[in-house]
């Protein structure tokens, strides 16, 4: 982010940015920066916070005031934290003979009305990357555990391209599921839900494997980065891996 | 939560190598400019957001899209490669990571100037210097549109 503003401002057009990383935008020195104290994803605080996510952005406008640059402030307050109540998330469990794509299928049924809640509630929903319907994407990324994965479901994508579009309409769709009631769940929560105990997740780790075993190289990036997080990689995958194994992020 | 000293071992060590491995990027730059109350003000993120039916992001996308102010929340998706940072406060409400709503009561206020009619997304996990072409593309349109106050916002 810190290079975009560089960039911009070279240009000629006034650039104030977000930092997430302090240290990383200290190297970098743009222009005017505001580093704030809250997580990955969220630059503004915290959801559903209107009054708080205005102060940031005030804070952010007001460097323009300043007659010269560098400027790295820091913003003072942490971010309002989730209501954590008590959660029930349903979970298709793990079938005795049956694969996880067919319980991931069963899930999705069970999340549904949850879902569509999500949706009401908020009026919208993130789902739709892929193009596909919800199923579909199931049945898309699961057939890639088996002997005859499905080609791209539209012209121009590579299968990898394909895998991660269907890959992401699931989680989003698990994750609206989660959060169907208002302050219910907060992010490591749902994560935590998400990553231990779905069949999609399992679907989502065997699909790590297959695709770092693949000859196909648009496969190759959903075996290091973009499908499982670092951090469960680190707490859930590599502690069972053999010595030999590194982290290829 | 993101400050390196909350972070374990294996990311705090990942985040400091990426610094130690960050290209020099010269004097800073330093454009003045009006007061903020007669600026104008343009989001440029690099949520990786789109409205629905625009391309989606790949690995290595280091392009941007656009986005109209009139674009309903509800036609705004993510298409960002990385998963290694929180959606849900995004899939809950959309001014955590695009603060439109909130710049436009700003505007009311009368602490900016005016608002443009046009905002822009990268995917920021792309390598850093592949943004550069890009970006002076946009800066040159922000320019057209006398945009003096870009609001750089990062996931």
């Amino acid at each position: 982010m810190g290079a975009l503003g560089h960039f911009i401002e070279r240009e000629g057009v006034p650039t104030a940015q977000i930092s997430l990383i302090r240290e990383q935008t200290a190297a970098i020195r743009p222009p005017r920066a505001l580093w704030v104290p809250f997580m990955l994803g969220r630059p503004f605080g915290a959801p559903n916070e209107p009054d708080f996510q205005r102060r940031v952005l005030h804070a952010l406008l007001a460097l323009f005031e300043h007659p010269a640059g560098p400027v790295l402030e820091d913003f003072p307050e942490d971010a309002p934290s989730a209501q954590d109540g008590p959660v029930v998330l349903p979970a298709g469990g793990r079938g005795r003979e049956e694969p996880d794509g067919a319980v991931m299928l069963r899930e999705i049924a069970e999340l549904e009305p949850l879902y569509e809640r999500a949706r009401q509630r908020r009026g919208r929903t993130t789902v739709g990357i892929s193009g596909l319907a919800i199923d579909d994407a199931a049945r898309f990324a699961a057939s890639y555990l088996g002997s005859l994965p499905a080609p791209p479901y539209a012209e121009g994508l590579s299968a990898g391209i394909a895998l991660k579009r269907a890959c992401d309409d699931l989680k989003a769709y698990y994750y609206e599921a989660a959060a169907a009631r208002a302050g219910a769940a907060d992010p490591e929560t749902i994560d935590r839900w998400f990553w231990q105990e779905t069949a999609a997740a399992r679907v989502f780790l065997a699909l790590q494997q297959v695709c770092a075993r693949s000859t196909d190289a648009s496969l190759r990036p959903l075996a290091e980065l973009v499908l499982v997080p670092r951090a469960i990689f680190h707490t859930l995958v590599q502690p069972y891996r053999t010595p030999e194994r590194k982290d290829a992020s | 939560m993101a400050r390196l000293s909350d972070l374990p071992e294996w990311d705090r060590q990942r985040h400091l190598d990426r610094i130690r491995a960050l290209p020099d990027f010269g004097p800073t730059p330093f454009v003045p400019g009006p007061p903020l109350a007669e600026r104008r003000v343009a989001i440029v993120t690099t949520s990786g957001i789109h409205p629905r039916g625009a391309r989606p992001f790949e690995v290595g996308s280091a392009d941007y899209r656009v986005i109209s102010a009139d674009t309903p929340p509800g036609d705004l998706v993510m298409s960002h490669i990385s998963v290694n940072f929180d959606r849900t406060g995004f899939q809950e409400d959309l001014n955590v990571a695009f603060p439109l709503e909130r710049l436009r009561e700003l505007h009311k206020d009368g602490v900016v100037g005016s608002l443009s009619n046009f905002h822009y997304s990268f995917m920021g996990a792309s390598p850093i210097m592949t943004f550069e072409p890009k970006a002076r593309e946009l800066a040159a349109q922000m320019k057209e549109d006398r945009v003096d106050a870009a609001l750089l916002v990062p996931v």
